[in-house]
């Protein structure tokens, strides 16, 4: 490829993205002419709030009051015990408000949607996790909301399709291309691109054009700031390692992004291996993709050897994405952080194992992660200390568990 | 060739007065032959520029039509290679009636910008519009495209004031598109009379012709557009009757030729009568 470079290390992570929304290669803003504008107008109004002690103190302050932050920092003394490793700690995003760590971006965008005098809210969604997070603000708020959701995930996300009504939000079935999460995507941004005076869109990943891989990990490293102070608490030092899933990968550098600095704190991102990432069924895409542009940056990608997307395939809708936030492309580039993968079977045994062990029930996505803590613990070994981000729960999987062990519900 | 086949085109039509028709087609709608047969039929036709869209499975900017044509192409095998060569079979025939070709950014990175740009011209095609590469992200693309002497035309939009207009017309050449409608291709009607102050506004910052596409569907709306401004694309309505004619088990290449006879006619003849429509 003759648009990337060699990486270089840099001496500060966190001071990405540049001016131009890159990080290193990564990133950018490859929209529509149509929508440059609004990208700007977006790129502008959130430097201002994001300095703004007004607007991060009427974040914070929803954050504690509605979204139910801080969320605990939880020590899993019997995964710690079986697995015979590094003591493991769970960071319960799960018991937010809509039971994943979705709820602090929407909150945080929805803020500034307000400020900039938007009255209108779209988003996509796969799982339909961050559907209902966007439709809960905007019901709060008093905001129309449309929904793009590809039919497929309709169909086996209908529970979540409900509670996105009840909240007042129009869902929208998307049957274009492949009736999936990057279709509802492609949909959302049609929508953008044909009403751009009043609509407000509010994506729910670290991925798409600057400003947003910035601004949702902003959003999210909340997750991170908190953690820094709780295993400062119980521990009296940073973790070894923190081990999070990655999809378009915002609660993995939501907790990764506090840490970006400190060499000696492992980050390990867990990608949807699928039915294994030698099969053409995953969705890994550092792991089985390369560099290339879709919706709106650059970025590793599942892609054909004539760069047609390809479909990605995981038993988590959540995951079920062909590309993968800029950031995290950049990370796994200068080798900060890494990158593994865990099949359907793994994450589906790591499901079992935490819920039999703590009594959590992890959402499918966040068990990609579990399904990789073993290895992580042993290999920091019995004195260290390892955190995972537990970011969202598993009640809307129960039917899906339920299927892949032949059971009725 | 290249630019200067763009460039003699529309010096060409400003001596007889009126505005170029630009036809668009997916390459490989419904399938390679055909989509070969009905590009070597446009000029005849009245094409007085082509526009080949190569297709992208994930078109952002498109609406239904164009996403269907996309898929349809792709389903038979059609690739960016592919409409590189179907180009190429086309120049074989004709040398003197420019071919833009349309699409998406990740089918160009995965390619390698010079190979290319350098492939791109060998072919015989002599504009390049990338719907997802604003100017800021453009300057490698740009630089390619230079060396192989293939215009970058460039988008603008109702969404573009005159700063960000300064922006958009550097680097291009050949022509600028004004995309009539915030939208996508194929779903808002286009307004003549709201186009008309942008494309004065557009050819004044560029010194370039303007072109006008998105949302013209009949020769009625063609033959408005056509008077005001250089040049009238049709691409949605066109790409509709290949779908059409594919259902109705009709003559692709006969029903989409005949509808731009009909499209070319109307732009022909919008600054002469009134009545030739």
């Amino acid at each position: 490829m003759t648009v990337l470079n060699a990486p270089a290390r840099p001496n500060d992570y966190s001071a990405y993205p540049d001016a131009q929304g890159r990080f290193g290669d990564y990133g950018g803003q490859y929209v529509p002419e149509t929508l440059m504008p609004l990208v700007h107008d977006l790129t502008a109004a959130y430097a201002r709030a994001k300095a703004d002690p007004e607007f991060q103190a009427e974040l914070s302050g929803y954050l504690t009051h509605y979204v139910g932050r801080p969320s605990p920092l939880y020590h899993a003394a019997r995964l710690t015990e079986h697995f015979g490793g590094a003591k493991i700690y769970l960071k319960r995003e799960e018991l937010n408000h809509t039971g994943s760590h979705k709820i602090n971006n929407c909150m945080g965008q929805i803020l500034l949607a307000m400020r900039m005098g938007k009255t209108r809210i779209i988003a996509e969604t796969g799982a339909g996790q961050h559907g209902v997070a966007t439709a809960t603000v905007c019901a709060r708020f008093g905001l129309p909301c449309v929904v793009y959701m590809g039919a497929v995930d309709v169909e086996r996300q209908k529970p979540n399709v409900f509670r996105m009504n009840l909240l007042g939000a129009e869902v929208r079935p998307v049957t274009s291309g492949s009736a999936t999460l990057k279709d509802a995507m492609n949909e959302a941004l049609r929508d953008w691109v044909t009403n751009v005076e009043d609509t407000y869109y509010l994506i729910g990943s670290a991925a798409g054009m600057h400003p947003y891989p910035e601004m949702v990990r902003d959003f999210q490293s909340v997750i991170g700031r908190e953690v820094r102070e709780q295993v400062m608490a119980a521990e009296g030092r940073l973790p070894d390692a923190v081990v999070a899933c990655v999809g378009g990968g915002s609660n993995a550098i939501g907790i990764f992004h506090p840490f970006l600095n400190d060499a000696s704190v492992k980050l390990i991102g867990v990608e949807a291996a699928g039915s294994g990432i030698d099969t053409d069924r995953h969705a890994a895409a550092i792991n089985g993709g390369r560099p290339g542009v879709l919706h709106g940056n650059m970025t590793y990608l599942l892609q054909d050897r004539d760069g047609q997307i390809t479909e990605a395939h995981s038993i988590s809708a959540g995951l079920d994405y062909p590309g993968i936030g800029p950031e995290h492309a950049w990370l796994h580039d200068v080798g900060r952080a890494t990158y593994l993968t865990a099949t359907d079977q793994e994450s589906l045994d790591a499901f079992m194992l935490l819920s039999k062990l703590e009594g959590i029930l992890p959402a499918i996505e966040s068990a990609h992660a579990i399904a990789r803590i073993g290895d992580v613990a042993r290999e920091v070994g019995k004195d260290g200390v390892v955190v995972l981000n537990l970011s969202g729960r598993g009640d809307k999987d129960v039917a899906t568990v339920a299927a892949h062990l032949g059971r009725q519900i | 060739m290249t630019k200067a086949r763009i460039d003699a085109r529309f010096a060409a039509l400003k001596a007889e007065g009126r505005a170029a028709f630009i036809p668009y087609v997916m390459a490989g709608d419904p399938d390679r032959e055909t989509a070969l047969r009905i590009l070597q039929g446009l000029p005849a036709a009245g094409a007085d520029l082509i526009e080949v869209g190569f297709p992208f499975s994930d078109p952002m900017a498109e609406g239904p039509p164009i996403q269907r044509a996309a898929q349809r192409a792709l389903a038979k095998g059609m690739t960016t290679r592919g409409t590189l060569e179907l180009i190429r079979d086309f120049r074989d025939g004709d040398q003197d009636t420019p071919v833009i070709l349309m699409g998406y950014m990740n089918p160009i990175v995965t390619w390698g910008f010079e190979a290319f740009a350098r492939d791109a011209a060998d072919a015989g095609v002599d504009g390049l519009i990338v719907v997802d590469c604003p100017p800021e992200e453009a300057g490698p693309l740009a630089d390619a495209l230079d060396a192989a002497g293939i215009s970058l035309i460039r988008l603008a939009t109702p969404t573009t004031d005159d700063s960000r207009l300064a922006v958009v017309v550097k680097r291009t050449s050949g022509f600028v598109y004004y995309v009539s409608v915030a939208g996508v291709t194929g779903v808002k009607e286009a307004d003549a009379a709201a186009a008309a102050p942008n494309v004065e506004r557009v050819r004044k910052a560029s010194g370039l012709p303007v072109a006008v596409g998105f949302g013209i569907k009949t020769s009625e709306r063609a033959k408005q557009v056509a008077q005001v401004a250089d040049a009238v694309v049709v691409g949605s309505a066109l790409v509709d009757e290949v779908a059409e004619a594919v259902d109705m088990n009709e003559d692709v290449t006969a029903r989409v030729l005949s509808k731009v006879e009909s499209l070319a006619k109307a732009v022909r003849f919008a600054r002469t009568s009134q009545t030739a429509v």
